[in-house]
């Protein structure tokens, strides 16, 4: 259900308070804050850009996400993650050793571009979601950087992409096609449904709410 | 219509709280309070110029070499692995790549360049499009890096001896800082800009 909010300007005045008002992040229009019920999505009345959508126990679920994404990802580290056999030979392939791919002479930068890509940021992510969150979660209040946490934690969404990684996988499947037989190691799978627990906790942390949880228990 | 910017205020990208005109940080969330859209054009132009120049040498250098027992040394570039797959009839996976690499890039850099361009000259119903071109430039990007990884998925597991070797080229490097470059283009695009520039011309 949508909710579009009213502008400011169309009563005629501004209102005094700031903290009752926003500002679109795509076109800038002021509008005021309103209060909406689970499952309503407040969108900008000019440019239609989906605003915020309260969703009960974000907090929650986002913290769960973020630790089965941490355990997941220490295996998807230490088992194997695909394997290769022609003619009696057999090569195996960790993520760590996809990322070293690269550390060969003068293209060694990308091996750390891609170990980050792949590894550190989804990790870092996680971490930084978990520190944000988890202290609500045992009642406390948030600790003092838990803002800057999640901040960040947004902000490097875009250059986290274990879901990338995951399609490139399968058109490298591809690509050896007849030459060879590829099977999956279980470092495939546990990266799987990495990818899938993250989406659902960037959905789940996509949404201005959230802040007031970080900010009201201050 | 009534944008913070024309109330005095400036409004917080990152939570959506807005503040007066002169604060430089967000006191809710700590983000950097933008107002500088000129900056921001600048920043545009400056890192899609980097990734235009990047993805030339990307294009012209092997991106990936392989020795094989059946078809020897073979060095092939980004169109040329492209072509290889086309001709092993894999047309859906040459269709992926050939979008990720060539299409999806070449695209942004013609979107990009034209969203800075035609600021303040587009008619005010063109506004939605222009504003939903620039989400999809925003959210594709990243999806280019798919060759990158191919590359590494390919080099760490094809390591068979003598039968068959995978090593990854110098283009890969030119490749990914291209993405890059302009994934930092599309970021740096101020979407407010879009919406300005068109009203202070109308008005």
């Amino acid at each position: 259900m949508d909710a579009g909010l009213t502008a400011a300007g169309t009563t005629g005045r501004i209102a005094p308070a700031l903290d009752g008002l926003i500002a679109c992040p795509e076109c800038d229009l002021l509008m005021s804050r309103q209060v909406l019920g689970a499952g309503q999505q407040a969108r900008c009345s000019r440019c239609h850009h989906p605003l915020y959508r309260p969703r009960p126990e974000a907090a929650v679920k986002i913290v769960a996400l973020a630790l089965t994404a941490g355990i997941l990802m220490v295996g998807a580290l230490f088992f194997p993650f695909l394997s290769i056999s022609a003619a009696g030979e057999t090569h195996e392939s960790s993520i760590f050793s996809t990322a070293l791919a690269y550390s060969e002479g003068y293209l060694a930068p990308l091996a750390v571009a891609v170990m980050l890509l792949i590894v550190l940021l989804p990790v870092f992510r996680v971490g930084a979601l978990i520190f944000a969150f988890g202290p609500l979660l045992a009642g406390r209040t948030p600790y003092r950087h838990a803002q800057i946490a999640f901040r960040l934690a947004r902000h490097l969404r875009p250059w986290a992409m274990a879901e990338v990684f995951m399609i490139g996988t399968i058109v490298s499947l591809v690509k050896i096609g007849g030459l060879a037989s590829v099977s999956f190691g279980p470092a495939f799978w546990a990266f799987a449904a990495l990818v899938l627990a993250v989406g659902v906790m960037d959905n789940l942390s996509n949404d201005w709410t959230i802040w007031d949880a970080l900010e009201t228990t201050r | 219509m009534l944008t913070a910017r024309r109330a005095g205020l400036v409004g917080c990208r990152s939570c959506g709280r807005v503040w007066p005109r002169q604060q430089r940080h967000c006191g809710r969330c700590g983000g950097h309070l933008d107002d500088d859209r000129g900056a921001s054009l600048q920043r545009v132009w400056a890192w899609l110029i980097a990734g235009v120049i990047f993805y030339v040498p990307a294009n012209l250098y092997p991106m990936l070499d392989t020795a094989s027992l059946l078809t020897g040394d073979v060095r092939n570039t980004i169109v040329g692995g492209v072509i290889e797959l086309v001709h092993a009839h894999d047309y859906g996976v040459a269709a992926i790549v050939f979008a990720a690499s060539v299409v999806v890039p070449i695209t942004k850099f013609l979107a990009i360049a034209q969203l800075a361009l035609t600021l303040g000259r587009v008619r005010p119903w063109r506004r939605h499009r222009r504003h939903r071109m620039l989400a999809v430039v925003d959210f594709i990007g990243r999806w280019s890096m798919i060759d990158v990884f191919v590359v590494a998925i390919l080099s760490s597991l094809v390591q068979l001896g003598s039968l068959a070797q995978v090593h990854p080229g110098p283009a890969a490097i030119f490749f990914a800082l291209s993405v890059v470059f302009t994934m930092l283009a599309a970021q740096a695009f101020d979407p407010r800009l879009i919406w300005e520039r068109d009203e202070a011309e109308a008005a």
